[in-house]
């Protein structure tokens, strides 16, 4: 029995056999997400079946698009003409005619470049804010941005604007001055408030009159109904995201406040603006601002929907800070205090920042309802893409076309709301401190 | 050694209303109250200034005196004699009416929509995103917009039903699509349809009462008893048992083509089909974010316990999932089914008969009573939406987690 030289083990490894062919690859994708059951291959199944109708059908209708051509009936001629009678085909020549007017409505055709640029000059100042990674001077540029493209947009002199934009800078040098040398900081803020209030009602007026008369840098004059198109609606959403924001962030603390009025006159203020709809505000603002106004005041109807807008959506947004407020623990609080902060410090430092990552995505998406929110406007009386939509099919030109026009003015929206979301799922990865 | 702490007994001095924190939130306070009444008194002195400029007066008199003109959909009597509150009344319903459809079509869709974009199904996933981020990014205003043209540029005229004509009713003559409106049959109440009703709620108070003894027997005994299939059979059988008995008390009337409309049957206009279904497909795309957050809230680890324990799939889903799913879903739910009531104000773009176009609208522009009309349309939806509020407050507190 002397076997033990003989070994029962294999030695060498034996290569491994490939799987089963029904477990890899393409097979077993489809295998476990598309006929896991009997239920997910009939979903399947059927959601193929549509997807392949819709494309089926919408292809060939854009590929053979027609894109010139002034009326609906010069479309059909030509689709006629060339893919024979009564092919599927879009008349996209309709943008191609009237796209002027969908993007800038009546602004004066030679000044186009006049709200693209104001576009551009936005975003390039608006990123400085949403990029942390850009040079923190750049910021200066973002405080002048309101200025020039008012200036831009509107017309008239540009010492106008730059002169407003001094009361800014007066303001804030008084506040600077009387902080530091009285060193209280309520006669501060009551020296901010004044200077600029001072500045404007006296030298406003000589100030920008002289300088135009040295200097005359001068663009035609638009007016507020000359806008329209995407022009009215970016400029209405942009002006109500940015005023929003802080007005809502003030109101969200008053909700909070320990200040028995205060905080029941923002409740107050919250509840009524979003229990009503924003059609009614808008209608308040056309039909009954001027009751609430000194006679014989009038001013501006896109200004006041941009005031309407804003309050609307200052409210909501107070309702989503409010959230993320309510969402912190105690201890943050009560660390502030420990630490002797006064109640805007252990806000500005402490509960906001936290509070406010917290409510991102909320915020954002009250932005993109305040961004689709702005195509009433048409209701009372301004030409918002919508609206031009609307006169367009009107018109003898383009009776009885819409999917073109629809499609276009979903699109244009569609791809703002939607850059706007990915942005805020950006931002809430990059600020997402927690290891889940 | 005693060390005794006397409190230094200053007299009040001035600037401790604003450097003493003990003051200061009364000094602050009282300033915002002389600003607000200020501001308060400035508007309201405004407005008096006007009207009376205006020659006009504060007076809710206007809400009965007849409307004059005609409302193409009503849910009550109404008619061109009718008082502005009438109309007013007609267009509240009107509002409701669509809200109430809207909330249960948004709501059918949100779930479905919301459970499949969670299936492991690649194609159905990224169909139902599809479906989210196309409905959720564009305005609601142009899906209004775009169904109503749908609706009444591309359905067929009634004239083309006639014989030989290019278009046919649906599910055996019973329905039609035209560009006036869908044609269906409309219910008629006979005799003996009040009986019928009367069973039908018992039967409703059968199955609530089936359920509440299934419960309490499953605690006792541990027996599940087939809940589902006896509360089928009890909506089911009684209701049809007595139609047959009482000898059909309810019968529809088929609409029929007469002249150049169609006669009889329900007419439902275009624009409550324009502004229904773009309501509850806008909406529903939200519910279906809800839904599908609602359903990721609840960490795995519930599950897996409960298949610890032994739980099958789907009780699993029932006892466990579901009902802590729901307390994050329906709060936000609910607040979708209050905006979706007041984005039915979005009705003016379709000519809907809705509270907005009925008082807000032509009352106010043949009275002239703006203040007044608009006063009231305010309160409409702020009461609505205050009474929603509250139910949905109740319904967070009773289920909020208790801690510490």
């Amino acid at each position: 029995m002397t076997n033990a030289n003989l070994s029962y083990v294999r030695e060498e490894m034996l290569a491994p056999q490939d799987p089963p062919l029904g477990q890899t690859g393409v097979i077993r994708w489809l295998r476990e997400n598309l006929f896991s059951s009997w239920l997910n291959a009939i979903l399947t199944i059927l959601s193929v079946w549509f997807v392949w109708t819709v494309v089926s059908h919408l292809f060939p209708w854009f590929y053979n698009s027609i894109w010139s051509g002034g009326s609906l009936n010069e479309c059909r001629e030509i689709r006629d003409a060339t893919l024979g009678e009564g092919a599927s085909a879009a008349c996209f020549a309709v943008i191609s005619d009237r796209w002027q007017q969908l993007l800038f409505g009546f602004y004066p055709s030679d000044g186009y470049w006049r709200p693209i640029l104001a576009l551009f000059l936005f975003l390039g100042s608006i990123m400085p804010v949403l990029f942390a990674a850009l040079p923190r001077k750049l910021l200066l540029g973002t405080a002048a941005a309101p200025f020039v493209l008012v200036w831009l947009l509107w017309g008239g002199s540009i010492w106008v604007a730059v002169s407003v934009a001094l009361g800014f800078v007066a303001g804030f040098i008084a506040y600077r001055v009387v902080s530091s040398s009285i060193g209280s900081s309520l006669l501060a803020i009551l020296a901010a408030i004044a200077a600029p209030i001072l500045y404007w009602s006296v030298l406003h007026g000589p100030v920008s009159g002289a300088f135009s008369g040295i200097i005359p840098i001068e663009l035609p004059k638009v007016q507020s109904k000359e806008f329209g198109g995407f022009t009215l609606s970016v400029i209405i959403g942009i002006a109500g995201i940015v005023l929003s924001l802080p007005l809502g962030i003030l109101l969200a603390l008053g909700r909070q406040s320990n200040l028995f009025l205060i905080k029941y006159v923002s409740v107050g203020f919250i509840e009524v603006i979003r229990g009503v709809p924003l059609i009614a505000w808008l209608f308040t603002a056309s039909l009954l601002l001027n009751y609430f106004l000194p006679p014989g005041t009038n001013f501006d109807l896109m200004l006041r929907v941009i005031i309407m807008v804003t309050l609307f959506s200052a409210a909501y947004i107070a309702e989503v800070i409010r959230g993320g407020l309510a969402a912190l623990p105690r201890g943050q609080y009560e660390a502030a205090d420990a630490l002797g902060l006064d109640y805007w410090l252990s806000m500005r430092l402490i509960i906001l920042p936290q509070a406010l990552k917290i409510s991102i995505p909320g915020i954002v998406n009250t932005f993109i309802g305040l961004f689709k929110d702005t195509t009433l406007v048409v209701f009372i009386g301004l030409l918002d893409p919508i609206g031009l939509a609307g006169a367009i099919r009107a018109s003898t030109d383009w009776q009885g076309i819409y999917w073109e026009l629809f499609i276009f003015i979903g699109l244009m929206f569609f791809i703002f709301c939607y850059s706007m979301g990915r942005y805020s799922l950006y931002l809430e990865k990059k600020l997402q401190r927690e290891h889940r | 050694m005693t060390i005794s702490v006397d409190v230094p007994k200053d007299s009040f001095r001035l600037s401790q209303l604003l450097y003493d924190t003990r003051y200061r939130s009364l000094t602050i306070q009282v300033v915002a109250f002389i600003l607000l009444m200020l501001s308060f008194s400035w508007l309201v002195s405004n407005t008096v200034q006007n009207l009376s400029a205006l020659g006009k007066d504060f007076d809710f008199g206007f809400l009965s005196t007849p409307a004059g003109y005609d409302i193409n959909q009503r849910l009550i009597e109404y008619s061109s004699q009718s008082s502005h509150g009438r109309a007013a009344i007609v267009g509240i319903l009107n509002t409701l009416l669509v809200a109430f459809l809207g909330c249960i079509v948004a709501t059918v869709i949100g779930v479905l929509v919301g459970v499949l974009r969670l299936s492991k199904n690649w194609v159905v996933s990224r169909l139902m995103a599809v479906y989210v981020e196309a409905l959720r990014n564009v305005p609601l205003l142009l899906w209004i917009v775009l169904i109503f043209a749908l609706m009444t540029e591309s359905t067929p005229q009634p004239r083309d039903f006639r014989e030989g004509g290019s278009a046919s009713m649906l599910l055996g003559d019973t329905m039609a699509i035209t560009n006036r409106g869908v044609f269906i049959p409309k219910p008629i109440w006979h005799d003996g349809s009040m009986i019928l009703g009367a069973i039908f709620v018992l039967s409703l108070i059968g199955i609530w009462a089936f359920r509440r003894y299934a419960r309490k027997r499953q605690e006792q005994t541990g027996d599940i008893l087939p809940v589902f299939w006896v509360s089928l059979g009890l909506l089911i059988v009684p209701v049809t048992l007595f139609y047959f008995v009482l000898g059909h008390p309810v019968t529809l009337e088929y609409p029929e083509l007469g002249g150049f409309n169609f006669q009889g049957g329900l007419q439902i206009r275009n624009s409550l089909i324009a502004l229904w279904f773009a309501l509850s497909l806008y909406t529903g795309a939200f519910i279906a974010e809800i839904v599908r957050a609602g359903i990721l809230a609840v960490s795995k680890g519930q599950t897996e316990a409960a298949f610890a324990l032994g739980l099958r799939p789907n009780r699993t889903m029932n006892l466990v999932i579901l009902p802590q799913a729901m307390r994050v879903i329906i709060p936000p739910l609910i607040s979708q089914f209050l905006n979706l009531t007041k984005n039915s104000s979005l009705a003016i773009a379709v000519g809907y008969m809705d509270v907005r176009a009925t008082l807000g609208g032509i009352t106010i522009n043949q009275t002239g009573r703006e203040l007044e009309g608009m006063l009231l349309l305010g309160l409409f939806y702020l009461t609505a939406s205050l009474m929603i509020s509250s139910v949905m407050n109740i319904y967070n507190n009773r289920m909020k987690l208790k801690e510490r």
